[in-house]
């Protein structure tokens, strides 16, 4: 196939974040993530746990707890508000100020007519859930003591609150306390601090379970008030717990990174009926404290410190009756999500820039043009934007050229003008922008820069006319349906054709030139992860989170035959198995045929005028055919040319002058940014 | 045994201005065997007759001219060659007269030595290590000669060893502290370069010796720390390999240097199993470095020695060459194979043979119920006061012996132990013990302990030579007496052994060396009882030391984990079948079975963690890749 010249890149110090706090919604299968930074971030558990939405943070917003209320996304956090969102345009709907000092937990009962939080004067806060707000409603008997955790017995009557050395329960309709469990501090030094009751857990047969800042999990009876039984778990914090639906299992987050899993289980085959509380495994995949837990049908999905996202999937919850069972045993390994899925960094094909998008800033980097060989390449940092206001960036865009950069937050669009000459670089921000331009979920410029897309409100997309002077408003380009906000735009070369895709897994294509939608791609189950167009042949390719990969002509409004041969035959057993989505999809120009994708381990040049390759083949074949003659290679060639050289990537895309541009963000590095972790005895030291 | 015969003195020498340099500069052999021509520092050269120790001939050159390296005898055509000045090869014969007329060439870079053997022809070796034949050369002196060494290589020492018709020049470079070997093949040329392994200390050796064993090379070199190393080069098979090599080396020797280190020392090796070592201290002697001695390097004794004031020795045929003082010594001496150096069975551990301190094992019984005075201090402090004896006086025949009184046995063993000189007190030592069992085995009512406990601890005794004396001391409960026997006697059968066994466990006997297939039916000897006594015992001395196993130094008096852990599988390889019908072993067993497992599986999992490492070494290889590059690949 040939050589290609690569720009290795290192230096976009991205770091993600730690994750503080989550909640699953069981109806939709969503669940929603918090970070220290203040973003929300949604996964669809039905849709190999595809990053469906990202709400930008704030600096002054921190969330220590979320919650769901049927489709209702709220939290609460140490300002004292408590925040609903707006999942449909990604930001907060409305943040209501608690006035009891800063909240640390919100929690609804199962009815989803209440919410309740746990203050740091004492006090738990019952709102009323309405329609479009909430509204408050009374508290329950002030405590001497900040509340910590809180859980609602699912009958509604009750709610367990933990606190500072102790547990209390209320009685809902009184708001008096009723129970108050005394829960014993720590051994030797830490005997003068006081047991922080970090999680609590109310089981139907009114069980309360608790884990404290002295490394305990235990296990108590709500009724009497008694211990039931202890089990001592860490030397640290247990920070976390989470309950199975079927309550059957409780599992248990502690500071040195493990999550602990206790059953309610017989503990003799015979005495079926004299069941306890027995801990039976612990699964170890983060470093860090783990701050945020979710027992959901499956799986455990656990956060914290480290920043990634676990979800480990239960064996035994996989009987072999399932659509499940299919899967090979390797199929269970954990599912590590590290890297946000969507794009970070822009790169601007035509001038050789670089875009790096941080929550507060941005930052524009040139590519060095040596060819290499003195080794000394120049990267010149051009500017780092720092945003005004407190709101982070939610998107960014670079035109190809170089010449237009665009970031939007919640609250505002920026508009700047590139002008370089020599090596300088000046930086104009267009100041007069279209009203109706305000926020945008999705930027983009078009190939000859001449235009500019925002995606708006209810899937629609605002065009700007960009010109030397001004940036005007042309029209608005509005489907007659649709409410999820568009996470992929793209545009073709020559202008005519933008394709923009929904979280509702919608694609749609306008003609530009007549300003108006020209088809519906046929929706696919799996929400689109990639898509770009074809320079020449005006054929979009779109990827999905399953992996699937089509190719639709935009001109016949069909898939093309190519795809249409590949679905027929299946994709290869080893792509479909891959567990990051792909990222990007560029073309290159000299080749009609190659089509550039990536996900985070890999990427991925499809040659499509060669054989596709069955399940017999071997996939990852690049070193048999090095190892090959040049004679003998042809019969191993086919269509897929993957290469992992590089990893841990965030973008790789082809320039204008074919070399390939890879943007990688190794986890080490990340890693070693992280505070150190708390001190454990390791064997031999 | 290697013995030193009285010495004499060969000739006079003149004292030089500074005192650690030698007055001479090498001695050489010439045809006669009897003869040796030694060249001085300065001017002259002399032909002695050695028996004789007169001058034969002498030769000197001018004033102002100076001999720079030892003159050689050419085996070839009868003449002597001689450098002076570096630069000018000077060739006469026996009847020439006067040096300055006889055949002078001038070569054109500086001479190092000149080397001549039996049976082969002289070689010219130069200060910058190219070699020529001598005729070649002084057929056109003023060739141009190479350089082989770097700028600042400098050439120690030198030797040329012929042998199946295969001549070497062997010389040791030093360069910034790095020594090294060059072997230079004649006929074909072929020059090997060697690496020399770096001492600790990073101190140079202090001198060298080769030698042709068995057709390999050997080198002798001594370390001023002590260290005599030997180290092995092939004399035929790859001459091809390019490059410098690193010279393996096996330690043959450590000698006791006292105080700091050796400043002039030198050691020759005089056979394969004997080197003359001279400026090295006497280890029963407490000051001085000025002995020459005669280490046995199989069993690290030392076997001869004499008090003279000299740091340089030459061997030739028998006789060691010694300039000490104002005269130049000749010893001539015997090296005698030793008997025991054929012994089949296993040594004693090299460290607790070196070290000889005596620290004891823990006793069961000190383990158990507290510490209690005990024999080894005992030991020492008798041991030291037989060291500090000053060995010289030729003993007389005791007599009381053979029917005085116990005390009075007691003094004449005391007499002779104090004033017994090495080789003499060995054979009475001997006589005397053996006299001594016989008397108690014939007399029940008599047994000298003490003075049997002394004859021991001479350490003259094996029990080769004494075959009663540990069943005597074991039929008489004197155990005391019987450890110092283990302890000491390198030979005792595996049948003794066993006794012993049978009548007390001890740590000595677990140190007794000895070979399996010996031991084994003698074994089987023991009833069950004691097979489970004596398995409980080996359980608690590995255990004990499992546990402290990195404060267990080398050199303490103590059985080694693979000593205790053979004497386990030996004991369950004859009993086994009777310890597992015995309802007592069943514990015992399938503790030992335990430990085992646990062993197995300790060990399997640091194989796991090797490779494991090995991985993390090998990532530690991949490049750091920068924050930028730009880079090629190739896709197929």
């Amino acid at each position: 196939m040939g050589e290609f010249k690569v720009h290795r890149v290192r230096f976009f110090d991205y770091m993600p974040t730690a994750i503080r706090a989550m909640a699953f919604n069981a109806h939709t299968e969503r669940l929603a993530l918090a970070r220290m930074d203040g973003s929300v971030e949604i996964f669809n558990f039905t849709d190999h746990y595809f990053q469906e939405k990202v709400i930008p943070g704030k600096d002054s917003r921190s969330t220590e707890s979320l919650c769901w209320v049927g489709g209702r996304l709220f939290s609460a956090g140490l300002n004292g508000e408590i925040t609903e969102y707006d999942l449909e345009n990604l930001r907060p709907k409305y943040s209501l100020e608690a006035y009891g000092g800063p909240i640390w937990t919100i929690i609804s009962n199962t009815q989803g007519t209440q919410l309740a939080i746990g203050c740091e004067d004492g006090t738990v806060k019952l709102f009323e859930v309405l329609e479009e707000h909430i509204q408050f409603e009374r508290n329950l008997d002030r405590q001497k003591g900040r509340i910590i955790s809180l859980s609602w017995h699912p009958s509604g009557t009750h709610i367990a609150a933990g606190m500072m050395d102790m547990i209390r329960v209320f009685d809902v309709p009184t708001g008096h306390a009723v129970q108050r469990l005394l829960v014993d501090r720590g051994f030797g030094g830490s005997k003068s601090q006081e047991t922080v009751v970090w999680s609590v857990a109310f089981l139907s047969d009114h069980t309360v379970v608790s884990g404290d800042s002295a490394g305990k999990v235990q296990v108590w009876d709500g009724h009497t008030g008694t211990l039931v039984k202890t089990h001592l778990v860490t030397k640290w914090d247990v920070l976390a717990l989470s309950v199975s639906k079927d309550e059957s299992s409780v599992v248990a987050g502690t500071s040195e990174g493990t999550v602990i899993q206790f059953q309610f289980i017989a503990p003799t085959l015979h005495q079926q009926q004299d069941k306890e509380w027995v801990r039976t495994r612990t699964f170890k995949n983060h470093t860090h404290d783990v701050r945020a837990l979710a027992e959901i049908e499956t799986a455990i999905v656990s956060g914290g410190m480290d920043t990634h996202l676990v979800v480990r999937p239960l064996l035994e919850k996989f009987d072999e009756n399932t659509e499940m069972a299919e899967i090979t045993l390797a199929g269970f390994d954990s599912v590590l999500l590290f890297f946000p899925q969507r794009n970070l960094v822009s790169c601007a094909k035509k001038a050789g820039l670089l875009l790096f998008q941080f929550p507060g800033q941005l930052e524009l980097w040139r590519l060095g043009d040596s060819d290499g060989h003195d080794g000394r390449n120049t990267v010149n940092i051009v500017d780092s934007f720092q945003t005004k206001g407190s709101d982070h960036i939610c998107c960014s865009a670079l035109s190809s050229c170089g010449g237009w950069l665009a970031y939007s937050t919640v609250s505002c669009v920026r508009i700047y003008r590139l002008q370089t000459d020599n090596n300088n670089i000046s930086i104009t921000k267009v100041s007069k922008l279209p009203k109706a331009l305000r926020s945008a979920h999705q930027l983009c410029f078009s190939s000859d820069s001449s235009k500019m897309f925002a995606a708006s409100s209810q899937s629609s997309v605002l065009v700007i006319a960009l010109t030397q002077s001004e940036c005007k408003y042309v029209h608005t380009l509005k489907p007659k349906s649709g409410q999820q906000p568009i996470h992929l735009m793209t545009t073709s070369v020559d202008g005519k054709w933008l394709a923009a895709a929904n979280s509702d897994c919608e694609i749609r294509v306008y003609n530009l030139q007549k300003l108006k939608l020209h088809c519906i791609v046929p929706v696919y189950g799996s929400c689109p992860s990639a898509m770009g167009i074809h320079p020449t042949t005006n054929n979009m390719t779109v990827v999905h989170a399953d992996q699937q990969l089509f190719e639709y002509s935009i001109v016949e409004k069909q898939y093309t035959d190519w795809s249409r041969k590949l679905q027929k035959q299946g994709l290869h057993n080893v792509w479909l198995d891959r567990d990051t989505p792909v990222t990007h999809v560029t073309f290159n120009p000299k080749n009609p045929n190659q089509v550039v994708l990536h996900d985070m381990h890999m990427f991925c040049i499809i040659d499509q005028s060669l054989p596709l390759p069955d399940q017999k083949t071997q996939f990852y074949n690049q070193m048999t055919l090095r190892s090959l003659s040049e004679q003998e290679r042809p019969s191993h060639l086919h269509a897929f040319k993957i290469c992992k050289t590089f990893q841990d990537l965030l973008c790789v895309s082809l320039l204008d002058d074919q070399s390939l541009v890879v943007v990688e963000r190794p986890l080490l590095a990340i890693t070693s940014q992280l505070p150190a972790p708390v001190r454990q005895k390791k064997f031999a030291t | 045994m290697a013995t030193l015969c009285e010495g004499f003195t060969l000739c006079g020498l003149v004292q030089t201005q500074n005192a650690s340099d030698s007055p001479i500069q090498g001695i050489e052999l010439d045809e006669d065997s009897d003869h040796a021509v030694v060249t001085d520092s300065t001017r002259s050269v002399t032909l002695y007759k050695v028996s004789d120790q007169k001058p034969l001939g002498s030769w000197t050159v001018k004033q102002g001219q100076l001999l720079t390296c030892p003159a050689v005898f050419n085996f070839q055509t009868k003449e002597y060659v001689v450098v002076s000045d570096n630069k000018v090869i000077r060739v006469w014969k026996d009847e020439d007269l006067n040096l300055d007329k006889a055949f002078k060439a001038t070569v054109t870079a500086d001479v190092w030595r000149v080397h001549s053997a039996p049976g082969g022809e002289p070689v010219v070796l130069f200060q910058r290590g190219a070699v020529r034949f001598l005729d070649s050369l002084l057929s056109a002196p003023q060739q141009p000669i190479e350089d082989v060494l770097s700028e600042e290589e400098v050439i120690r020492w030198s030797a040329s060893i012929v042998a199946e018709e295969q001549h070497f020049v062997l010389f040791t470079t030093e360069q910034n502290g790095e020594c090294c070997l060059y072997v230079q093949r004649l006929n074909p040329n072929t020059l090997q370069k060697y690496r020399l392994e770096r001492e600790d200390s990073g101190a140079s050796p202090l001198s060298f010796s080769a030698s042709l064993r068995d057709k390999h090379l050997n080198l002798l070199y001594l370390y001023p720390n002590g260290c005599v190393y030997q180290s092995v080069v092939a004399a035929r098979g790859y001459v091809g390999l390019e490059g410098v090599q690193d010279l393996p080396r096996s330690l043959r020797l450590r000698l006791p240097v006292g105080e700091g280190e050796l400043g002039a020392a030198s050691a020759v090796a005089l056979d394969e199993a004997h080197v003359a070592v001279v400026g090295v201290p006497h280890p029963s002697a407490r000051t001085g470095k000025d002995f020459l001695c005669i280490w046995n390097t199989n069993f690290q004794t030392l076997q001869a020695g004499i008090l003279r004031n000299w740091s340089f020795v030459w061997c030739y045929l028998g006789k060691l060459f010694v300039p000490h003082g104002k005269a130049l010594s000749i010893i001539p001496y015997e090296c005698q194979k030793s008997s025991l150096a054929s012994a089949l069975g296993k040594l004693r551990h090299t460290g607790i043979a070196v070290s000889k301190s005596s620290v004891a094992v823990p006793s069961w019984n000190t383990l158990l119920h507290g510490d209690q005075p005990q024999g080894p201090t005992k030991i020492v402090e008798t041991r030291k006061s037989v060291r500090n004896v000053k060995l010289g006086v030729n003993c007389v025949q005791p007599q009381p012996h053979q029917t005085g009184p116990v005390d009075e046995v007691q003094r004449e063993v005391e007499v002779l132990v104090s004033r017994g000189d090495a080789q003499d007190l060995q054979l009475s030592v001997g006589q005397l013990a053996c006299h001594l069992v016989a008397r108690s085995q014939a007399e029940t009512a008599f047994y000298t302990p003490v003075a049997l406990a002394q004859l021991v601890q001479t350490q003259f005794l094996c029990h080769s030579v004494c075959p009663g004396l540990l069943l005597l001391s074991l039929e008489h409960k004197d155990y005391f007496l019987c450890q110092l026997c283990l302890q000491l006697f390198p030979d005792i059968p595996e049948v003794v052994t066993c006794a012993c066994l049978k009548t007390f466990i001890s740590n000595e006997v677990l140190q007794t060396p000895y070979s399996d297939n010996f031991l084994l039916p003698h074994l089987k000897d023991l009833d069950t009882q004691q097979v489970i006594l004596f398995l409980q015992y080996l359980q608690f001395v590995y255990l004990k030391y499992s546990q402290d196993v990195y404060t267990q130094t080398a050199g303490l008096r103590s059985p080694t984990m693979t000593q205790i852990i053979d004497w386990v599988c030996l004991l369950l390889d004859a009993h086994f079948t009777v310890l597992v019908m015995a309802p007592d072993a069943k514990g015992l067993l399938s503790n030992l079975q335990s430990f085992v497992k646990s062993q197995v599986k300790l060990f399997s999992e640091l194989g796991k963690i090797e490779s494991s490492l090995q991985e993390l070494h090998k990532m530690k290889l991949s490049k750091d890749i920068s924050q930028y590059s730009i880079e090629v690949i190739e896709l197929f």
